[in-house]
């Protein structure tokens, strides 16, 4: 089951939005409604499931409905229609008091401009929702010092907001969102009014956060980028509608339509994308350090390959060339363990852009290896190239790049 | 000769007998109803006159000093006070003084809960904005002639006419300070859970305090501008004086008393205003 989850939440903006629901659930557009009706459709159909302890990322431009979905989770915006399960329990249904409880102890919201009180130390900010809960202040204030201390602010405790930086004032409002050790964090572009320097730093302090602490967390962003860095899975609103949903390489490798693909433009794919993206696609074929050497020749020569990866149990060994097969039949071996090569190779979550670096550096074939340094495949040069070159572009460009591909692509397949 | 849509003189007279039934039969409950206030009126003015001058003095300077934290600036606004004693005026500027305070008191007490429901309530706020100004383009003299039917001449009517003419700034700053708060400042407030008390009092009306402060630098103002009228019907102090210097041709006196009201006027708008200042400076990045 998961943590959040998302059902059918429609949202019409305007005085009766419920005379116009039947009429928006029959398929009437943004422009029509607001042309008949004077309502604005703020979000249509959106159904989600977010996992526990996940980095789940909605993106959009402005204007898309983005904020609006996030403020339905904590009922910020009441839904015009739809449901909300978060553990099962049904938001929308609940009680004023029931929701306030919601709020103070399921989930904690940090907002694009701070949201901080400026009357408010920064102490006091951090504090603010254990005050809320009507924890004591020795109690509260201890907490906050700690969250203050884990993002960094120690020694800022009796500033003001505004005697901050942008940066450190957001330090606060995430100190003040994982302070009340709510399960689920939302995100409303968090680090969208911040430097890219800074918020390069910040998304690095959140992750770090998030593999120790393991929360469920919504994260609003209008930047690409930021979304593939951070989320496990994104999901992509245009105009109140969800166009796409999935893990950032389904974003990227299969974008379900122009919209998204426009966006993938100046995404900086080689970050994203990683070895494992361009292992190629062949029969996987594998010998062991006891393999026969007349064995191995035989199934080389069948399947037309130049060399094969040796096992030692799961662990890659090395390769396996079709000529040192043929030398060790000649001297009469009885396995091929004391013929195996050393094989260059790179883990399979090395970045593109570093494997491209590999690649243009040596003509060898590169292996892709797991956790334990089993043997994933071999990588493709082609892959690589179509990975990290967008696959919309200029017919002339493409050709080039093949042609810097095509001699290297020969020596290794 | 325009048309005559409904019978104008009718109404007026229907108007008459309310009020003179009103007057007939509830000018005693009324009375009593306001006769707490009256007492307080009566007290405050007791404890101003018979204290020493300089024990004023010095709670004025205190009360500055509280506020501004500056010791220049409450001295000046002590010095300030002891102008009215130097005119020959401190008797009825204490009688002035203690009017203004419970009329002051009185705007605060109606009008800050006013501008809260205002904030809130959507259809309140449009009934209420032409309501406030009638209130404050209405001749006071129209309102001012059923009241002193009602609470007969006094202290009480005074304060209630002044506390009409000088409470909707008050309200319109109040809602205004309010509804002006940062939308996502209260919107933190209400995702870690604040009860609508807590928004309130934890967030709305702190971060509208400097609002609310100017408001209530108007309604002192306004209401020092009433004392004269009030004078009429009954308040003493130095609006009483300024009405004997009309009455008796006096300009000397007249004057005397207009810059005894322009020196407590001063006092209290700048003492009310630094009050606002440091709250704002507090504040600080909130525009």
């Amino acid at each position: 089951m998961s943590k959040i989850e998302v059902r059918n939440i429609y949202k019409i903006f305007g005085p009766q939005p419920k005379k116009w629901m039947d009429a928006v659930k029959g398929g009437m557009s943004k422009e029509e409604l607001l042309s008949r009706s004077g309502h604005t459709l703020g979000l249509r159909d959106i159904s989600l499931s977010i996992e526990e302890g996940s980095i789940f990322v909605v993106m959009g431009l402005s204007g898309s409905g983005k904020s609006t979905l996030i403020r339905h989770f904590n009922r910020l915006i009441e839904p015009s229609g739809g449901q909300i399960l978060v553990d099962g329990v049904d938001v929308v249904s609940l009680s004023p008091r029931d929701l306030e409880t919601f709020r103070q102890r399921k989930m904690s919201m940090v907002f694009q401009r701070f949201g901080l009180f400026p009357h408010h130390t920064v102490l006091e900010n951090a504090a603010y929702g254990l005050a809320v809960q009507g924890v004591d202040r020795a109690v509260r204030e201890e907490k906050a010092r700690h969250w203050l201390d884990q993002v960094g602010l120690n020694g800022f405790e009796a500033q003001y907001p505004h005697q901050l930086s942008g940066g450190m004032q957001q330090r606060v409002g995430l100190a003040r969102a994982l302070a009340t050790d709510a399960e689920i964090l939302l995100m409303d572009e968090a680090f969208s009014a911040l430097d890219p320097l800074i918020r390069r730093e910040m998304q690095d302090q959140l992750l770090r956060l998030q593999a120790k602490l393991n929360k469920t967390i919504v994260f609003i962003t209008h930047d690409l980028d930021e979304a593939l860095r951070l989320g496990n899975r994104i999901a992509i609103l245009k105009d109140g509608e969800l166009i796409q949903e999935g893990t950032p390489e389904d974003i990227l490798l299969n974008p379900a339509n122009d919209y998204v693909q426009a966006f993938l433009q100046d995404v900086n794919r080689s970050r994203v994308l990683n070895a494992a993206h361009a292992v190629r696609d062949e029969p996987r074929f594998t010998l062991t350090m006891r393999s026969r050497p007349s064995h191995a020749l035989e199934r080389l020569q069948s399947l037309k390959y130049d060399y094969a990866p040796v096992l030692d149990g799961k662990r890659l060994a090395g390769v396996l060339t079709l000529s040192s097969v043929q030398q060790a039949i000649r001297e009469g071996a009885r396995d091929v363990s004391a013929y195996v090569e050393d094989i260059a190779s790179v883990p399979a979550t090395t970045g593109l852009d570093e494997v491209l670096g590999r690649l243009l550096r040596s003509d060898q074939p590169l292996a892709v290896t797991g956790e334990q340094e089993e043997f994933i495949g071999w990588l493709s040069r082609r892959k690589v190239v179509e990975l990290v070159v967008p696959p919309v572009v200029e017919p002339e460009v493409s050709a080039e790049a093949n042609e810097v591909a095509a001699p290297a692509v020969e020596t290794v397949s | 000769m325009f048309p005559e849509f409904f019978p104008a003189r009718a109404i007026r007279q229907a108007i008459d007998g309310f009020v003179d039934h009103l007057v007939t039969d509830y000018a005693s409950t009324l009375e009593a109803m306001a006769r707490p206030l009256l007492n307080l009126l009566i007290w405050i003015e007791q404890v101003l006159r018979d204290s020493p001058w300089w024990a004023v003095t010095l709670v004025v300077i205190a009360i500055a000093w509280a506020v501004s934290r500056r010791i220049g600036f409450s001295i000046a606004m002590g010095a300030l006070l002891c102008v009215i004693g130097m005119l020959g005026l401190w008797d009825a500027g204490m009688q002035t003084l203690a009017l203004m305070i419970v009329a002051t008191g009185v705007s605060v007490v109606i009008g800050i809960p006013m501008g809260i429901l205002m904030a809130r309530v959507d259809w309140l706020r449009q009934v209420m904005l032409p309501v406030l100004d009638v209130m404050q383009t209405m001749p006071s003299f129209v309102y001012l002639i059923p009241v002193v039917m009602l609470f007969g001449l006094g202290k009480i009517p005074a304060i209630i006419s002044t506390v009409i003419y000088a409470v909707p700034p008050l309200i319109r700053l109040t809602d205004l300070g309010i509804r002006l708060v940062d939308r996502e400042v209260l919107e933190a407030s209400r995702a870690f859970g604040a009860s609508t008390r807590q928004q309130l009092f934890g967030v709305q009306l702190p971060l509208a305090l400097p609002n609310i402060m100017a408001g209530v630098n108007q309604t002192t103002m306004m209401a020092l501008s009433m004392v004269v009228i009030a004078s009429m019907i009954g308040a003493r102090g130095l609006g009483h004086e300024v009405l004997l210097g009309i009455n008796r041709l006096e300009v000397g006196r007249g004057l005397m008393a207009g810059l005894g009201i322009v020196a407590l006027a001063v006092l209290f708008d700048r003492i009310t205003q630094s009050y606002g200042q440091r709250q704002r400076a507090r504040i600080g990045g909130q525009r």
